[in-house]
């Protein structure tokens, strides 16, 4: 399984006036992992694909992103 | 900063006295898949692209400038000494009102370039995914271009450009890929 966030560490100038942000992070949704849907992919229950926006938790993109993922910023 | 080399990337032989060509091809100039919105396009997008990815973006920026004086050099050569009743036949009449044989960054249906032909959503996806589209707009116009042209000195110019088209999509396309691998997973938990 593909993460759907990545992170960067962007270049920091001594001469920054602001603090730094020493990490930054972008999306990388499953869609573009994916190519062409294969078939007979797992699937949720109706209600929660319902809420979700999807049938199937392999294009299942919860944003931002899950908070069991914390940035380290230092 | 930049250097700049008094030559043209590829060059440029107009060897017909047609000012109708300089018509279409301002369309790459000023239109909204042009090299002008290319250039300024991925030069703005830059600033706000992961590291990796940077150095590209203003290599690919700066070539489309490149571009854009081949493109000029082209339109300029069709209409410099076109008569006024010349670029009226040639369907130039409004711009000839507007510009005498200037060039003008506009489209070939006379609307004036706008930065609303590009944007910059600060999401790195988002952004080169837009730049690939852009790639191959302007490869498509080149098509067009070379199939409404009967000048094959031209033709040969615009052939080079479509096929830098092709280079610099292939080189966004890797810019995604590079943009999805897994890295730096190490530093969170």
């Amino acid at each position: 399984m593909h993460t759907l966030r990545k992170y960067y560490h962007p270049y920091i100038s001594p001469f920054d006036p602001c603090p730094p942000i020493k990490v930054k992070g972008y999306e990388t949704p499953p869609n573009l992992y994916m190519g062409f849907q294969p078939p007979s992919l797992p699937q949720f229950e109706p209600k929660k694909a319902l809420a979700y926006g999807t049938l199937w938790p392999a294009l299942y993109s919860p944003y931002p992103s899950p908070p069991v993922r914390k940035e380290v910023n230092e | 900063m930049w250097y700049y080399e008094k030559k043209l990337e590829y060059p440029v032989k107009v060897s017909t006295c047609n000012p109708t060509l300089a018509k279409y091809l301002i369309e790459q100039y000023g239109g909204a898949d042009g090299e002008l919105a290319a250039a300024l396009r991925y030069l703005n997008q830059r600033y706000t692209i992961p590291d990796k990815v940077i150095g590209l973006l203003t290599d690919i920026g700066t070539e489309e400038f490149a571009h854009l004086e081949m493109i000029a050099t082209m339109i300029y050569k069709l209409t410099k000494d076109a008569t006024p009743e010349m670029m009226k036949q040639a369907g130039l009449d409004p711009h000839y009102v507007n510009h005498d044989s200037a060039l003008f960054y506009h489209n070939a249906a006379g609307a004036p370039w706008t930065a609303t032909y590009i944007q910059a959503k600060g999401d790195p996806i988002a952004d080169l995914y837009e730049d690939i589209a852009a790639e191959e707009k302007a490869r498509a116009t080149y098509q067009w271009i070379i199939n409404l042209s009967d000048d094959p000195d031209l033709n040969d110019g615009l052939k080079y450009l479509r096929e830098r088209e092709v280079v610099h999509s292939q080189r966004f396309r890797e810019a995604v890929e590079i943009l999805k691998e897994e890295r730096d997973k190490k530093i969170f938990f």
